[in-house]
């Protein structure tokens, strides 16, 4: 690695510790918005893989959020004291909690890709209007599936502080442990459509008949974007999950889907940098405006409807605000 | 047996309010490929409005069909107004921009009347005035027709008819088959195509709002958050017909009524709401143009 190679990965330590131990410091409230922009960032960079880079346009982001959320909670509530424990025969109390967390991630990035992957299959037949309702129709579909499940709480929603294994309380409240799984997100996708195979993508997305004729695999790459972005919309539900403690299929609704493809939209399709920048904004928004009372949801309305009228390529259209596709390339050669 | 039947009858009703949302969504698709999710809230609207309409008439004390109509009348006209504003504002700057950006400044809409809805209307369900007075009109066994079942089912007939009038009979409707069918081509043709298109937003707003009426006598607790369901689920009996064909949004309209009806009746009140997008998923793989599209080729 290269010396600014080393000088970033230091920075990048440095801006980790500082947010882990940032909840000392700032208030709660901060902390819990701050979660959720992290949250949302990951949510919203998911879904530009699909909607902005290969053009297929989804709105049922939030039911993969949602199925990871869930999936998360219960091994959490389920498995998690056992696993813990484990963890703790070997290691100091603090570092077993640490890695523990690496798991329920894991469990609703994969239980949420595998749902991706049964929606994607069939729904990849259809194209355009009709892929976005069908699956708005699979969000929604998953979404009242949960409803309905009683070991998750149903319509009393699901507490990871749940009588199952009383005492343990697998909450997650370090900032960097969010804002780390969402440089990982964001690394892990503008890796996969800035590197030479990621032209595949954008050619989907331009112009899928000419795509094919070139011999791209249509619906692979098609099934892939899905299968990776449907991955870390569920790391986003474990973490929104784990950050708040309680969950309830409300906040899955498909008013959340909509939620995260405004942030795609508003940043500029094809974007990854202005995803992460509209879901950070747009998280922030309606708090800043909090002093507003309620006033603050009409003019946080009117300003999207002003922003999408005067950008209605969006914020940064398709470019990057930092050199993203660096991260796909390997390092010049130093003289 | 009697039961089934009583079942048929209520989701035909509830499905003709449906239907008249339905047609909303399914006329601005035909025209501008926009799925216009601030539809719900126009609905929404259109029970608001009717609410201080009747109560600042006092309609509320004398429940009359004369009353009813005046309401109906005020909510349609105010509310086809509310859709040439929301057209003028919110899609027009975005005509030829692609079709996300006011596929997100219709969320934006939705959101902005939710949100004065509860600033102006308050947050807290209201109770929409018994316009007529509810009574039996027919029985046989155990079926019954109420006189609200029949005001909602012939007032929306009446609209349907009346819609269908308008589209296959009038230069105006001409003019909205041609831009539907394409747009460029009728714009050549002299059709002015962007008051073709306030007036589809005018007409299907107006149905919206008589959509909204009609719950209020049926189902009177009305709130401004109202529309979000039934809206999605209009939009789902539109693409169940065909998106973009009016006999289509009619059709499903009534079906998603009825089989949304006889799921709360012999299943389960909790499956009703999973069961409209169940058939939507199944209706998209193995017929995605929905009843009455009509499929169309791609051409390289």
């Amino acid at each position: 690695m290269s010396r600014t190679g080393w000088a970033r990965l230091a920075g990048f330590g440095v801006a980790l510790a500082a947010l882990h131990f940032a909840p000392l410091a700032l208030n709660p409230y901060f902390v819990t918005i701050l979660a959720r922009i992290g949250i949302a960032i990951v949510a919203a960079a998911s879904l530009q893989l699909v909607n902005g880079f290969t053009g297929q346009f989804s709105i049922g982001h939030a039911g993969f959020m949602g199925l990871g959320a869930y999936a998360s909670a219960a091994f959490s509530v389920y498995l998690g004291a056992a696993v813990l424990d484990a963890l703790g025969g070997a290691l100091p109390a603090g570092l077993a909690r640490l890695l523990y967390f690496p798991f329920p991630l894991l469990v609703g990035g994969l239980v949420a890709a595998a749902a991706g992957l049964v929606v994607a299959v069939p729904a990849l037949r259809l194209r355009g209007d009709y892929l976005a309702i069908a699956t708005l129709g699979a969000g929604e579909i998953i979404r009242i599936a949960i409803l309905n499940v009683d070991s998750v709480g149903g319509a009393r929603g699901f507490s990871l502080a749940s009588d199952v294994h009383p005492g343990v309380d697998l909450r997650f409240d370090s900032l960097a442990g969010v804002y780390g799984v969402a440089v990982i997100a964001i690394a892990a996708i503008a890796r996969l459509v800035y590197a030479g195979g990621g032209l595949a993508f954008r050619a989907v997305r331009e112009d899928e008949t000419a795509a094919e004729s070139l011999g791209i695999p249509t619906t692979r790459v098609k099934v892939e974007a899905f299968l990776v972005s449907s991955f870390f919309a569920g790391v986003a539900g474990a973490l929104f999950a784990h950050s708040e403690g309680y969950i309830h299929t409300n906040s899955f609704s498909f008013v959340r889907s909509f939620e995260i493809v405004t942030f795609v939209v508003l940043g500029g399709l094809g974007s990854l940098s202005g995803a992460v920048l509209a879901a950070a904004v747009l998280t922030a928004a309606p708090e800043l405006l909090r002093g507003l009372g309620e006033w603050r949801m009409i003019l946080y309305a009117a300003l999207l409807i002003a922003t999408m009228i005067l950008r209605p390529q969006g914020l940064l259209g398709q470019r990057e605000l930092w050199p993203l596709s660096r991260l796909a390339a390997p390092d010049p050669p130093s003289s | 047996m009697d039961n089934l039947i009583q079942q048929l009858l209520n989701g035909i009703t509830w499905g003709s309010i449906y239907a008249l949302i339905a047609l909303g969504y399914t006329m601005v698709y035909g025209v501008l490929r926009l799925i216009n999710f601030a539809h719900g809230e126009v609905y929404m609207m259109g029970a608001m409005t009717g609410y201080y309409t009747a109560r600042a008439l006092g309609l509320a004390t004398e429940p009359s069909l004369g009353g009813l109509a005046l309401v109906l009348v005020t909510s349609m006209l105010a509310c086809g107004l509310l859709g040439a504003v929301i057209e003028r504002v919110a899609y027009r700057p975005l005509r030829g921009a692609g079709r996300l950006a006011p596929l997100i400044t219709a969320i934006g809409v939705s959101l902005f009347l939710q949100n004065t809805g509860q600033l102006v209307f308050g947050a807290d369900p209201k109770f929409f005035p018994a316009l007529l007075r509810s009574e039996e009109v027919w029985r046989s066994g155990d079926v019954a027709v109420s006189n609200i079942q029949l005001t909602v089912l012939v007032t929306a007939v009446v609209l349907m008819a009346g819609l269908e009038f308008i589209v296959q009979r009038t230069r105006f409707g001409r003019a909205m088959r041609a831009v539907s069918y394409d747009a460029p081509a009728a714009a050549l043709m002299g059709v002015p195509v962007d008051r073709v298109i306030t007036g589809t937003f005018v007409l299907g707003s107006m149905l919206a709002a008589a959509a909204g009426i009609l719950v209020g006598l049926s189902n009177p607790k009305i709130e401004p958050l109202m529309g979000l369901m039934p809206g999605l689920k209009a939009f789902v009996a539109a693409v169940l017909g065909g998106i973009g064909s009016v006999p289509g949004a009619m059709v499903g309209g009534l079906l998603l009524g009825v089989i949304e009806t006889l799921v709360t009746g012999y299943l389960s009140s909790t499956y009703r709401d999973a069961i409209a997008f169940v058939i939507l998923v199944l209706i998209l793989l193995y017929r995605p143009t929905g009843l009455f599209g009509q499929p169309q080729t791609e051409k390289v």
